[in-house]
């Protein structure tokens, strides 16, 4: 699979808010050694939109997340925001833009400072931008606290600690808010919160980007958390997006090998996938050397010597909104499937791998 | 009021009333569940030691109008007794130290000085000591150490070389340095102590910023677009506070006892009595075995005080880690 | 309330069993009477959120709890009687537990191969060689590739879901009566949570094993599980064989449960149905159903009077109005009528809770 190819940019739509093109983030490791964390990643995000990323861990959805806000800068790639390219910014105009993309995080407790009070944590994006103290301003932040369901003049005086997980998230939100956003990436949001308490926040967010009219960008590894929420889906896995377009199709009707494994390892009490028995055998590569051609061909039951040499690149599948990396999709009942002529299949890890713990 | 009622978050007390069945339970019990759920009250300890220090700082702070004793003046008792040398018998000096009596409530010294009065003037220097010394390290060693933590790079490389160096110098020989080279005031003693504090601290300051700044609530500063000195001030110095305040305490202490070790080198405030300065004049070993007083009374507040500093950083260490620690889910 | 006379066949026997832990305010209820029985070789899944026990449960059990608990009611394992003793002796040998964390439980500083191989030596009194060939053995029956090369490394080098797979073979090794496995996948990506899963349920199947899954997913008791218990507020409200609780469940807040998790069956956008409230407070607790508060079923009795248990077959639960009775459709209509649940919980019509 690759990333290599942007024929799933949209590019004949206006509207779009954020657009993604050829993201790498490497980091160092060592001497000589290099992470391949996010290797040519792209997608597009329309005004209104929610793009969800869904993946296992180790796969650099959150890198990727981090590489929009420049939290650190990407090793290359562009990312335009409303047409200006951010990674071409320096710091102070990035700080300039930071207002209009913010970020909510997976640890609801870490998430905030625990010294301060929740009414000057959410406040804090006022202060940061404006030096006088204007009613006004004070109004707004109290609107947003009450919009996100706590009590103003409670928040005056209470301190993270004092509220639990699901309100700390709340007033994550309400911090995003009040800087009047308008794309809010979210970062694994609902991963630390129990079950029932999971629905009111993804409730809420979906109540905020009705209200605000945000863009979200919806990151998981909870795949029908991620169906609920977004309008399209990408999967991702080590480092590369395969299979990206709309939720529905992609969950109706897999192309990709990776995700139909994905969808059929949910616990779901439902789950029609969960009739195919594969399961994803191996282990995730090492990211500090990745297979060559499709990445996931090590652990692929349709790898062939095709894969070992050639990545593949995005293609439409039927006339809709789903586009898929792969070179043998499962597509209209198999005519996809390798051929003998096409090479041996090739199953299992080439002994060259460096197994390595992935990334949490 | 917490609403949402997690069992992991409740806190258990030492004095909870035992009912009859409940004979087996010991008096101080624990949560197992979170392993932090530590004793979340202050304690009677706690304002035992607060009340010393908060006594003692007082005393310290009003000497001179409270109606102690001069504490240079010599209060030789005479008594009638005969003249050896003539027979007859006259009004004669009793030699001091004298003991504990209605007149000195602690007795006085060699030199007929009455103690109390003594030891709470020793407490002025003493204490002032203890507060320059945390106050330098603190401001100093918490500002590199800030900087190191969260600017890292080169930044961090210059302050951990300045701490190395700082720690690898004998604090003896360097006190011994600097009084020989400049003078032997209360503001140079605290600085050479201070010094001294410097690395401790700004370890600690250091380690506690790089780890703050790990996690996300700096990332989410930086994200609302705030300055990296915004950051710095409004996120973590709140929180790198807390324990740089309890090793704070703890220097103090250790001042106050690095003060009586370099008035035993006759090394310290000129001119002023310091607790180690009085503990020295007891010292003798005569005096220890006939008048143990002169030095066991200020070596009492020296421990007292020391001890109390001690405590309150432990505790109040603990009291702020429970704050710190959230529950997560079961 | 002993529900099987046959003991012989339970290896795990509670009733009325009770975890109370002293706190500033009072006596928490950790647990606050559950009774079961579990029968040898099979499986039970206990399902619940954070707060309704089902750790503090399962900790009792095993006396993990330090001795400054309050223990109550009766425990029994294979017919001994647990509560307030010392069960230190069944430890790593006739009961084994594998927890969320395994990064955690694993010691650190010692090679992955040795922790499994020592409870060997210890308990079994194998020879170095022979711990050293059945921990290859049980690496390699649990799916970690290149076994004998990872007999030497560091828990650090292993990947999560490699991690839980050691704890499982550590567990394996003692050949345990019982495997008490608390949420031992919540931390797992998803397809290796499948695969820790099913081998957790082949190994207990070929060993006669009995087993306890601890879960806040229904999804993950569902199939792996013979009977799934669902916790609330320290008490049962549900327990009854796995595909029942889907199928026929009857407690409310099952129901309320599975309608607020996102399914891969529904649409994108499809709005989800929160539970409403908060989890009840165990120290100063409500009165009668502790789920009343936030039940929209919820009528004046559950308010004051704690559900009887009702059985019928295999399906116990604690209700006085249950899903799919005609006094639990009358008591969901006249609240939707009234707008209000007993406990003052808004409703919308339909069922909606506001």
């Amino acid at each position: 699979m690759a990333g290599s190819g942007n024929n799933h940019l949209r590019t004949e739509f206006d509207d779009v808010l954020l657009s993604v093109e050829n993201l790498v983030v490497e980091f160092s490791s060592g001497r000589k050694n290099k992470v391949h964390a996010v290797s040519d990643v792209s997608f597009d995000i329309r005004k209104g939109e929610t793009l969800g990323i869904v993946g296992e861990s180790g796969c650099g959805k959150s890198t990727t997340a981090k590489a929009i806000v420049q939290l650190p800068k990407p090793t290359s790639g562009k990312v335009e925001y409303e047409g200006t390219d951010l990674t071409k910014l320096d710091k102070e105009g990035m700080r300039q833009k930071r207002p209009s993309i913010q970020m909510i995080y997976q640890d609801p407790i870490s998430s905030l400072n625990p010294r301060r009070t929740v009414f000057n944590i959410v406040n804090e994006g006022t202060r940061v931008w404006s030096t006088e103290h204007s009613q006004q301003q004070e109004i707004k932040v109290e609107e947003m606290i009450q919009a996100v369901g706590l009590d103003p003049s409670e928040a005056r005086i209470r301190r993270p600690h004092e509220y639990s997980g699901g309100q700390c998230q709340r007033i994550s939100v309400a911090r995003a808010l009040v800087l009047d956003p308008q794309v809010i990436i979210c970062d694994e949001p609902v991963s630390s919160l129990d079950v029932s308490v999971q629905a009111r926040i993804l409730n809420m967010l979906q109540d905020m980007k009705d209200e605000y009219g945000l863009t979200l960008l919806f990151i998981s590894h909870d795949l029908s958390v991620v169906k609920n929420v977004s309008d399209r889906v990408a999967v991702m896995y080590l480092g590369k997006i395969c299979e990206i377009g709309d939720g529905d199709v992609i969950y109706d009707n897999p192309a990709h090998p990776y995700t139909r494994l994905l969808l059929a390892a949910i616990p779901d009490p439902d789950n029609k996938h969960s009739q195919n028995s594969d399961v994803l055998e191996g282990e995730l590569p090492s990211p500090l050397n990745p297979p060559s051609g499709c990445r996931f061909r090590t652990r692929c039951p349709r790898a062939t010597e095709k894969c070992e040499t050639e990545e593949p690149s995005f293609e439409q599948v039927g006339n809709s909104d789903h586009w898929v990396a792969c070179h043998f999709p499962h597509i209209d009942n198999e005519l996809n499937a390798p051929t003998s002529d096409e090479g041996q299949f090739i199953e299992g890890n080439t002994d060259d791998e460096i197994l390595w713990p992935p990334a949490d | 009021m917490n609403e949402e009622q997690e069992i992991n978050a409740d806190e258990v007390t030492n004095d909870s009333q035992a009912s009859e069945e409940e004979t087996s339970i010991s008096d101080s019990t624990q949560l197992e569940v979170s392993e932090f759920a530590d004793k979340k009250t202050l304690g009677f300890g706690f304002w035992l030691a607060t009340f010393w220090l908060v006594l003692i700082s007082f005393l310290a702070v009003f000497s001179p109008i409270l109606p102690f004793k001069d504490a240079d003046k010599n209060y030789i008792a005479y008594e009638q007794k005969e003249n050896p040398l003539t027979g007859k018998v006259q009004e004669r000096p009793v030699q001091p130290p004298y003991a504990p009596s209605g007149e000195h409530w602690l007795g006085t010294d060699q030199d007929a000085r009455d103690i109390l009065s003594r030891t709470v003037e020793g407490a002025r220097i003493s204490l002032a000591v203890g507060a320059l010394t945390a106050l330098f390290g603190m401001i100093v060693g918490g500002t590199l150490g800030m900087i190191a933590g969260y600017f890292k790079g080169i930044l961090d490389k210059i302050v951990g070389a300045i701490f190395l160096v700082v720690l690898s110098f004998p604090g003896l020989i360097l006190a011994i340095l600097i009084v020989a080279l400049l003078d032997r005031s209360l503001l140079t003693i605290s600085v050479t102590l201070g010094i001294l504090g410097v690395a401790p601290i700004g370890r600690l300051a250091r380690a506690q910023t790089l780890s703050f700044s790990e996690r996300e609530f700096v990332m989410a500063a930086e994200t609302l677009g705030a300055k990296k000195s915004r950051i710095l001030i409004k996120e973590l110095l709140p929180n790198v506070l807390i324990p740089m305040s309890t090793l704070a305490m703890l220097v103090i202490a250790v001042a106050i006892v690095g003060e009586g070790t370099l008035a035993f080198l006759g090394l310290s405030v000129q001119n002023s009595a310091t607790w180690g300065k009085l503990i020295l004049t007891g010292s003798g070993l005569s005096t220890l075995e006939s008048s143990p007083w002169v030095a066991f009374v200020p070596m009492g507040f020296l421990f007292l005080t020391v001890a109390s500093f001690n405590y309150l950083s432990d505790r109040i260490r603990d009291y702020f880690d429970v704050r710190d620690i959230f529950v997560t889910r079961d | 309330m002993l529900h099987e006379t046959d003991s012989a066949d339970n290896i795990l026997e509670l009733s009325d069993y009770r975890v109370g832990f002293r706190t500033e305010r009072g006596l928490a209820k950790a647990v606050d009477g559950v009774s079961l029985s579990l029968k040898r070789g099979s499986t039970l899944a206990i399902v619940g959120e954070s707060g309704s026990g089902k750790t503090v449960l399962n900790r009792g059990i095993m006396g993990l709890l330090g001795a400054n608990i309050i223990e109550g009611g009766s425990a029994k394992f294979q017919g001994e009687e647990l509560v307030n003793t010392n069960r230190q002796k069944f430890w790593g040998t006739k009961m084994a537990m594998i927890f969320q964390d395994p990064m955690t439980s694993l010691n650190p500083v010692m090679k992955v191969g040795n922790q499994v191989s020592e409870p060997l030596r210890l308990h079994q009194g194998m020879s170095r060689k022979e711990a050293r060939d059945r921990t290859v053995e049980l690496f390699t029956l649990v799916g970690i590739p290149e076994p004998a090369k990872r007999f030497g490394e560091y828990p650090h080098q292993l990947s999560g879901g490699m991690r839980q797979r050691v704890m499982i073979s550590i567990a394996l090794a003692i050949e345990p009566d019982i495997l008490i496995a608390d949420e031992p996948t919540t931390s797992l990506d998803v397809t290796v949570q499948k695969y820790i899963l099913d081998l957790l349920v082949d190994v207990q199947s070929k060993s006669n094993m009995s087993m306890v899954i601890i879960t806040h997913d229904l999804g993950v008791a569902r199939g792996r599980a013979d009977e799934i218990m669902v916790m609330y507020g320290g008490r049962i409200m549900e327990k009854a064989p796995s595909e029942t609780v889907f199928q026929e469940m009857k407690h409310p807040y099952t129901q309320a449960l599975l309608s607020s998790i996102p399914r891969l069956n529904d649409p994108k956008h499809t709005r989800l149905t929160p539970i409403e409230g908060f989890p009840p407070d165990i120290v100063d607790g409500p009165q009668g159903c502790k789920f009343a508060a936030r039940c929209k079923y919820a009528q004046d009795t559950c308010l004051t009077l704690t559900p009887e248990e009702t059985t019928i077959d295999t399906h116990t639960y604690f209700c006085h109005f249950p899903v799919g009775t005609d006094a639990g459709s009358e008591a969901l209509k006249s609240n939707e009528d009234k707008g209000f649940t007993a406990a003052g919980l808004r409703i919308k019509s339909k069922g909606e809770v506001v």
